[in-house]
């Protein structure tokens, strides 16, 4: 099966977030728990949605991941800018997406 | 299941009867439409209250004969977001004439009670674990009408010329 | 223009703290999601791909200089330091947090704004004519009526929770810069054999999935008759609209299917028991809002530097060739600024660029600004003699394009970038159609040219009332673009028909160029794109785009 990963909104901020190893959420793609069987994309989704009820994260859902490069990278565009940032304003974009922005396809 | 009337909790005299099962004659009954129609003559001569429920698709002119007899009509809502009992309620009052209560039924959130109010709604059958002052509450938050409705309360429009 | 008195004061400061109250219950964890959604929907707040976005309601889209710096200030303050002003004249923040949404709705309350009823399945923001109160062909102030209309729709006990959304627009001219025919109700503007003013009522106009043109169900409606009439269709819409299928539940779908005769009726039914006991305005009311609109006094016609710098200065002829439009006041102007600069996301402007317009609309316009569906910005009272003063201002905050109504004045939705709904881009397809057509000069020569842009088929970016029009259609990952021709947005309003298969996003802005070229071919002299295209049709088009492959 492919790599995935749990992506949501964060309840107060609204900001995107991915599900980390340790259970938190991070900003950053790159640090998501990478699930490689049915199984554990489960379990990443019971956990998140443990989130949900905490009144932390809003609608979480799995996205596929590549991990081939060696750090993760969603492979649908719609997530691509959902991790980088809008595409076509440059400025509006934060740091840390930057080097993301150049592999939206 | 807890009841607010006139802004305040109050005993629910009512119940609600599923289309098989008996009518009591002892206690004010709320039934289908399509029971009404079917079973009008019998239960016209019960000698307590009877009230009708109907679905949030029910035309009114449909049970307008019903409303000289009926003491109480219970609309449904089947999802917060169908709006379809506010028009119908407005018809019952505005239209209709009709005095006895209008019970909001279904899924119907606190924020939205102060709109039912104004259509007409004088009832409101809670969610089980729904906070009851906050309900209280939610029916005067606003205090300020740009539009008449099927309430008393004075529209801008008028207040700004008096 | 409308200010607020203390009654609209209390309902907004109301609507604030019962606002401030759900979003609290919701971040407490005592409302759902599902709960909240059509509460934070009623009052504009979206969550969207990067964040919220709030929505604040711009009516009618006129903007004083000071509510105009209030913008500015939420950018700065709540947001990324730009907004972007959309299709139906209001601004949308991209970046807000739900956290602060309160405090930026109470920041708005202090310049006698809000976001109510900018989301959810409501009555929307009433939009007018941008020019409303000076174009030179109108019979009255379309905003008076919008502003009736705003009142008696806000909070709507009865019409909160309708079917879907419902978009209604006023003009007061012949000329409808305003798209009436493509929302759910279009009232146009008429007088009479009698010389009495009313409207020409049009229900079931609107883009989406379904376009469709508004039918006309009164031909006049009295004024004074006109919000028992509106809540008559309102009504029947929502008793009988479809709520099953949500792309089924607009009300030109129920138009469609009873038929517009048997609509009318319905309409008429409903209307003949409502008019009398109905929510219509008696006249002190009206008068009283209607005296906020009267035209201000005009100073005498100075004319005579603006026209020797039109001579002198070719960039500024240039501008005011396409940004500068007659004003029914003689020794004025109605300027128009082009939120489209070259490379930019149509729409967008920064907090400094929205504190400029405060300042110009300050110094040369009465401190009034409009908000156009076409996302641009107008002033609306400059004195000609102001202009050259003013271009020259605008210059330094980049705002001075003379593209307006050129084929880089393109609408776009904010598309796969910002939009949870969309499927595909489409700001980068606008920026590389204005970075191609960048020669001013070409542009000018090419003349008035609509092109509109929609990342997927719920067709925010008007792609079907585009001249040229670009739809954006996923295909398994791949951006795709799909080309319409013929579309228009105004008293001839049309929907424009297909060309053929789409394009790749590589190879669509060559397509654009294609169909340019063959207009410029073909045209007669004083054609415009969509005149060329009604007269010879779409073949030669066609040919142009797919023979060649």
């Amino acid at each position: 099966m492919t790599q995935q990963a749990v992506t949501a909104n964060l309840l107060g901020d609204g900001r995107v977030a991915f599900l980390t190893w340790d259970g938190d959420w991070s900003d950053n793609v790159a640090d998501s728990h990478i699930a490689t069987s049915d199984e554990e994309s489960e379990w990443l989704l019971e956990t998140a949605q443990r989130a949900v009820a905490a009144q932390v994260a809003v609608d979480p859902y799995l996205i596929e991941i590549d991990a081939s490069s060696g750090s993760a990278w969603p492979v649908q565009r719609r997530e691509q800018i959902r991790a980088a940032g809008p595409t076509g304003t440059i400025n509006t974009l934060s740091d840390a997406s930057v080097d993301g922005l150049k592999r939206v396809a | 299941m807890t009841l607010v009337k006139n802004g305040a909790v109050v005993e629910n005299e009512w119940v609600t009867v599923d289309d098989d099962t008996i009518v009591p004659i002892d206690q004010p009954a709320i039934v289908s439409a399509n029971r009404w129609r079917n079973e009008k003559e019998r239960l016209r001569q019960r000698n307590v209250p009877i009230g009708l429920r109907l679905s949030s698709d029910a035309v009114v002119d449909d049970i307008a004969d019903a409303l000289d007899t009926i003491e109480l009509i219970a609309l449904e809502f089947p999802a917060f977001t169908d709006g379809r009992s506010y028009s119908t309620a407005r018809l019952l009052r505005e239209r209709f004439g009709f005095e006895g209560e209008i019970r909001a039924v279904g899924q119907i959130l606190r924020d939205q009670a102060q709109f039912m109010l104004r259509c007409g709604f004088d009832a409101f059958e809670l969610a089980p674990g729904a906070n009851v002052d906050e309900w209280i509450d939610g029916l005067s938050e606003i205090a300020i009408h740009y539009q008449p409705a099927a309430d008393t309360r004075t529209s801008t429009a008028v207040l700004r010329h008096r | 223009m409308y200010r607020y008195d203390a009654y609209d004061s209390q309902l907004v400061g109301e609507r604030v703290a019962q606002f401030r109250d759900q979003v609290q219950r919701r971040l407490d964890g005592a409302l759902s999601e599902d709960e909240f959604r059509p509460l934070r929907l009623l009052n504009g707040l979206y969550l969207q791909l990067h964040a919220y976005m709030l929505r604040v309601a711009i009516p009618y889209g006129t903007l004083s200089s000071e509510q105009m710096r209030m913008l500015a200030h939420i950018a700065r303050r709540y947001d990324k330091g730009y907004g972007h002003f959309t299709t139906r004249q209001n601004i949308q923040f991209n970046w807000t947090k739900l956290e602060e949404a309160p405090d930026i709705l109470t920041d708005l309350a202090k310049v006698e704004m809000h976001a109510i009823q900018t989301s959810g399945n409501t009555i929307r923001n009433t939009t007018a004519d941008p020019f409303a109160g000076v174009a030179a062909d109108e019979i009255e102030d379309p905003r008076i009526t919008c502003e009736i209309i705003r009142q008696w729709s806000t909070l709507h006990p009865e019409f909160s929770f309708l079917p879907r959304k419902f978009k209604i627009a006023v003009t007061g001219a012949y000329e409808d810069r305003a798209a009436v025919r493509v929302h759910d109700i279009g009232l146009a503007m008429q007088r009479n054999e009698a010389g009495e003013v009313g409207f020409e009522v049009m229900v079931g106009g609107g883009q989406g999935r379904t376009p469709m043109i508004a039918k006309t169900i009164r031909d006049f409606l009295p004024k004074d008759q006109l919000l028992s009439y509106l809540e008559a269709i309102l009504r029947v819409y929502n008793l009988a609209g479809r709520r099953d299928n949500k792309y089924k539940a607009r009300i030109k779908i129920l138009v469609h299917e009873l038929g517009t005769e048997v609509f009318r009726d319905q309409v008429e039914a409903e209307w003949e028991q409502l008019r009398d006991a109905g929510p219509n305005l008696d006249s002190a009311e009206v008068e009283r809002i209607a005296a906020f609109f009267d035209p201000p006094s005009y100073e005498p016609a100075e004319t005579s530097g603006y026209n020797a710098k039109l001579f002198e200065d070719h960039a500024f002829s240039d501008w005011a060739r396409t940004n500068v439009a007659r004003h029914k006041q003689s020794g004025y102007a109605i300027v128009s600024v082009s939120l489209k600069p070259e490379g930019e996301a149509p729409g967008d402007a920064t907090a400094e660029q929205m504190d400029a317009m405060a300042e110009f609309a300050e110094r040369y316009s009465l401190g009034e600004i409009r908000v156009t569906h076409e996302q641009n910005l107008v002033l609306p009272y400059v004195r000609q003699s102001d202009l050259y003063a003013l271009w020259q201002g605008l210059r330094t905050q980049g705002l001075s394009t003379a593209n307006i109504g050129l084929i880089s004045d393109i609408i776009a939705c904010p598309g796969l970038d910002y939009c949870g709904l969309a499927t595909t881009r489409s700001i980068p397809v606008a920026q590389r159609i204005s970075r191609l057509f960048a020669n001013l000069d070409r542009q000018h020569d090419i003349g008035e040219l609509r092109l509109k842009i929609s990342g997927c088929i719920n067709a925010c970016g008007h792609h079907h009332v585009g001249h040229i029009g670009i739809l954006g259609v996923d295909r398994k990952g791949e951006e795709y673009y799909q080309i319409t021709l013929g579309g228009r947005a105004d008293e001839n309003a049309a929907i424009g028909k297909i060309i053929g298969p789409a394009f790749s996003s590589d190879n669509v802005v060559d397509a654009i160029e294609t169909l340019v070229n063959i207009y410029l071919e073909q045209r007669y002299d004083g054609e415009r794109f969509v005149d060329t295209y009604e007269r010879i049709g779409q073949s030669p088009f066609k040919e142009a785009l797919y023979d060649a492959r």
